[in-house]
């Protein structure tokens, strides 16, 4: 198929920053296409600057690209002012490296990281020239899929993606691989067989292949309508992310993107246990990265993108063990090649972390940031999320000194149990922490970032009943007197942005109506506040014949079968259950990389264990963790062979 | 003015193709990137945020293409100019490539304060080449040409004649005009040369720009142009890398 360029870029002069459109990033590859090759295109449905970053599609786009059997290709959600100008000269979506149509491809490929990007999926789609909803589509339509933390819970997009690809990406492509070529070389003639076939791979969910049974506004079952096809289908999981080093050229963009720096991952997974937190629990266990791999890494990330700045991501990146030598080690890699800024996104709440930082922060020293997520040490134990105060005033305090002047602070609010006496809790920290910060400098500042709460399927929390729209408000405001007079700076979250994502985070199949309506009427790019209107989803709703509330503002019961219950992270429904009961008895729940595995279900459901360097806590006292870390155990890790100065650090912990 | 203890070497490179829609700001960074990839001796800036010293000519519009542009940057130590000259390129995003370089004297005037002429081709649409001579030739001829220009903002009525040094067809098969636009009171832009080539000719109302390349800057000392790369070259540099500027297309 030919290139569309010649049509597309007379409409670029046209449009704002038409360098979304070109491709061409260092890194980036023009594939060669071929009929026994499966043609991937990878799409993020928001912003190019938005997308680009995103680790997880520029790991797919290289171990695809690398198979002889495949091409991949990249897409981002076309600007409102671009899709306008497809729309009027009839042109459809394409990819960006060799602005190929996207109906030419075999797969549609999303990343779904937000629920809000939801309706620039069917967006996208639809700009494809392909039938938005899935029963629509014929064998000459690529097959539309979907990846990401969000599809943890698929059912709100069942209708519309032909197969939802659960967990790790990285070996599950390939096999996905090896059914679409097998049906593409074999003609590509029934869209039911290569369906069928995709439901038997491990870690793929085909929405049409279960009914749904309801009664009333309840859904009682989803069943597989055949004996070949999973009743339940679990993520997968990488069991080593050593053996997978991606992205190993990671694309340097040509314009200002978020993230615009080397992002190195060190771990996958998290087991700090925070309930609220989706992304941890649904990626367990902990597996680190080899400390040698992320140096190597790091190294010829720098050398070969020409980047100044480096992050070292993770859920939590202070928790990598041996963070200190690695750290050091990156630093001593980089003496004499010029100023190369580290950050560590996630920081823990606490002096040693702070430490760690303001070593590889040795230039442009400006902002730290911490989130304590709740007001009170009470709250801060129903969400596990156990730093205590002196973690907190240690942490800034140490931060102040070391010569930051700014520091941000984020919280949620709407949390299961919050009384008004905790969210003003949030207030008094930011009141103590700009005290702290003028006894080391006149220029001290704080910045209070507050989010409404929405629940998240596959979380001790998925039960709780979402704050609404009135009483997510009230308590800002709440702050906002309080704070009216304080040098503290107040941003919050809108909370009408919270509901809409409170009704697809927990949607069940026919939230699919409702996003589908949401986005005739015009409503793309939701996570932009200048295009979001919550009057558009409940009108949605109300012409669907569906009750907000019932959806976002109503506590689950535990008998009640949940719309995502056929999907598992590996978590224990029982687990979860005990979890979210131990949160309203106001108990925290201890680390299980350092202290007795609890079997929330992963490592021991599907024989994974987590992959560390040290199974002891790394140095630092309370840790921000309220535990006793020095306890030890017998856990089931697997040890990384050899870390430097792991001797030194259990005598510290020790002593 | 430049400091003494570094070396001041004056780039030229090119834009081309799609790499034509990225911005100003989005080109230093892209040569910041270049320079850290090759590894090249920058100085930098003194200070809290220390920047490497690099200063760039007056801006290209996005989306104009250009055979002519240039950067000035100054290193800690003497570098192969023809050698890096290669280095860059390759580092450079596709379309971008650097076409020569010089060393400047200490305290040759800034790119900024030097360029006083900027020479464009610009192919035209909306006018058919046989009428295209009529109204480059009424532009040519006319003492005043006015216009609607809009500065910081605001509209208003500008007499754009004085600031077009030169107007020409090249090639008069084509519809094609080759200008040149002086910066200074201040920088005449592409945009408002078309519209006062509406403005001479009913017959041009329709004109439209499509292809903008930038194909010269000058530097005017007393009565003589010079190319940038070679006025304020320092007396005893190596022999320089200049390389025939290309033909612009
Ligand atoms: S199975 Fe045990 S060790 Fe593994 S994540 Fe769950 S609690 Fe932790």
């Amino acid at each position: 198929m030919s290139s569309l360029w010649p049509r597309i870029e007379p409409l670029l002069a046209r449009v704002e920053k038409p360098a979304r459109y070109i491709g061409m990033e260092r890194g980036s590859v023009r594939p060669d296409h071929h009929p026994e090759k499966v043609a991937w295109l990878l799409l993020y449905p928001d912003a190019y600057e938005v997308g680009l970053p995103n680790q997880g599609l520029q790991i797919l786009y290289e171990i695809l690209n690398e198979r002889p059997d495949a091409v991949a290709e990249r897409s981002y959600a076309p600007w409102i002012d671009l899709e306008a100008e497809l729309r009027a000269h009839g042109l459809p979506l394409f990819s960006v490296d060799t602005h190929r149509a996207a109906g030419d491809f075999d797969v549609l490929a999303f990343n779904l990281s937000a629920e809000l990007v939801y309706t620039n999926l069917l967006n996208c789609v639809d700009l494809a020239g392909v039938p938005v909803r899935a029963a629509q589509r014929r064998a000459e339509h690529p097959l539309v899929m979907a990846g990401g933390h969000c599809t943890f819970n698929p059912e709100p997009l069942a209708d519309y993606v032909d197969a939802f690809v659960m967990g790790d990406g990285e070996e599950v492509v390939s096999e996905v691989t090896e059914v679409v070529g097998a049906w593409k070389r074999s003609g590509r003639t029934h869209r039911e067989e290569v369906l069928r076939d995709l439901a038997t791979v491990p870690g793929v969910y085909v929405p049409s292949m279960y009914d749904v049974e309801y009664d009333g506004p309840r859904v009682v079952a989803v069943t597989p309508k055949h004996a070949d096809v999973p009743a339940v289908v679990d993520k997968r999981t990488v069991a080593d992310l050593g053996d997978w080093p991606y992205p190993k050229q990671q694309l340097v963009p040509l314009i200002e993107v978020v993230h615009d720096r080397l992002n190195v991952e060190i771990f996958r997974g998290c087991t700090r246990g925070c309930r609220f937190c989706q992304a941890g629990m649904i990626t367990r266990p902990v597996r680190e990265r080899p400390l040698e791999q992320v140096r190597t890494m790091v190294r010829d990330g720098l050398r070969r993108s020409g980047y100044d700045e480096l992050a070292l991501t993770s859920l939590s990146s202070a928790d990598f063990s041996g963070i200190d030598d690695l750290v050091g080690g990156i630093v001593a890699d980089q003496e004499g090649t010029g100023q190369v800024s580290v950050s560590l996104p996630s920081l823990r709440v606490d002096a040693f972390t702070v430490g760690v930082a303001s070593e590889i922060q040795k230039v442009r020293r400006t902002g730290l940031t911490f989130a304590p997520e709740a007001g009170s040490w009470r709250l801060r134990q129903v969400i596990n999320k156990l730093v205590t105060e002196e973690d907190l005033y240690s942490a800034v305090d140490a931060a102040f000194s070391q010569g930051w002047r700014r520091v941000k602070l984020y919280f949620l609010t709407g949390l299961p149990t919050e009384t008004d006496a905790d969210t003003m809790g949030i207030a008094e920290l930011a009141k103590n922490v700009v005290a702290i910060g003028k006894q080391h400098t006149k220029g001290a500042s704080a910045t209070v970032s507050v989010g409404g709460f929405v629940p998240k399927p596959h979380t001790p929390f998925q039960w709780f009943g979402q704050n609404s729209v009135e009483e997510l408000r009230r308590k800002i405001s709440l702050l906002r007197d309080d704070l009216r007079r304080s040098p503290a700076k107040l941003r919050w979250h809108d909370a009408e942005a919270s509901f809409a994502e409170g009704i697809a985070s927990r949607g069940d199949r026919r939230i699919g109506a409702v996003i589908e309506r949401v986005w005739r009427a015009g409503g793309t790019f939701q996570e932009w506040s200048e295009h979001f209107d919550l009057s558009r989803w409940l009108d949605a709703m109300a012409a669907e014949g569906l009750d907000p509330d019932w959806y976002v503002t109503r506590h689950r019961t535990e008998d009640e079968v949940l719309p995502w219950d056929h999907i598992a992270a590996g978590l224990h429904r029982d687990f979860l259950w005990q979890d979210w009961q131990a949160a309203l008895a106001e108990h925290g729940l201890p680390d299980c990389r350092w202290t007795p595995c609890y079997d929330c279900g992963v490592c021991t459901g599907y024989a994974l264990e987590h992959v560390v360097a040290a199974n002891v806590p790394p140095a630092g006292g309370s840790q921000g963790t309220g535990q006793d870390l020095a306890a030890g155990s017998t856990v089931p890790v697997r040890l990384l062979p050899t870390v430097r100065g792991g001797r030194d650090r259990e005598a510290r912990v020790a002593g | 003015m430049r400091g003494d203890a570094g070396v001041p070497v004056r780039l030229r490179f090119t834009k081309h193709g799609p790499v034509r829609f990225i911005s100003h700001r989005d080109v230093a960074r892209a040569f910041e990137r270049a320079f850290r990839i090759v590894e090249l001796p920058l100085a930098f800036s003194a200070g809290f945020s220390p920047h490497p010293k690099v200063s760039f000519g007056p801006a290209l519009a996005v989306g104009y293409e250009s055979d002519a542009e240039y950067l000035d940057l100054e290193l800690t130590r003497e570098v192969d100019l023809e050698r890096m000259v290669d280095a860059v390129s390759d580092a450079l995003p596709e379309g971008m490539a650097v076409t020569g370089a010089s060393s400047l004297a200490d305290r040759a005037p800034s790119l900024q304060e030097g360029i006083t002429a900027l020479g464009y081709a610009v192919e035209l649409v909306g006018v058919a080449p046989a009428d295209l001579g009529p109204v480059v030739d009424a532009f040519v001829a006319a003492t005043a040409v006015e216009v609607v220009v809009t500065r910081k903002g605001e509209e208003r009525i500008d007499d754009i004649r004085s600031s077009v040094l030169a107007l020409a067809r090249p090639r008069p098969a084509e519809a094609v005009v080759v200008v040149e636009v002086a910066t200074r009171p201040r920088t005449l832009r592409v945009a408002d040369v078309v519209n006062g080539l509406r403005a001479v000719s009913p017959d041009a109302a329709a004109l439209e720009e499509r292809r903008v390349v930038r194909t010269h800057q000058w530097i005017e000392r007393g009565s003589a142009r010079h190319e940038p790369l070679d006025v304020d070259r320092r007396s005893d540099a190596p022999e320089g890398a200049t390389r025939a500027l290309e033909a612009c297309a």
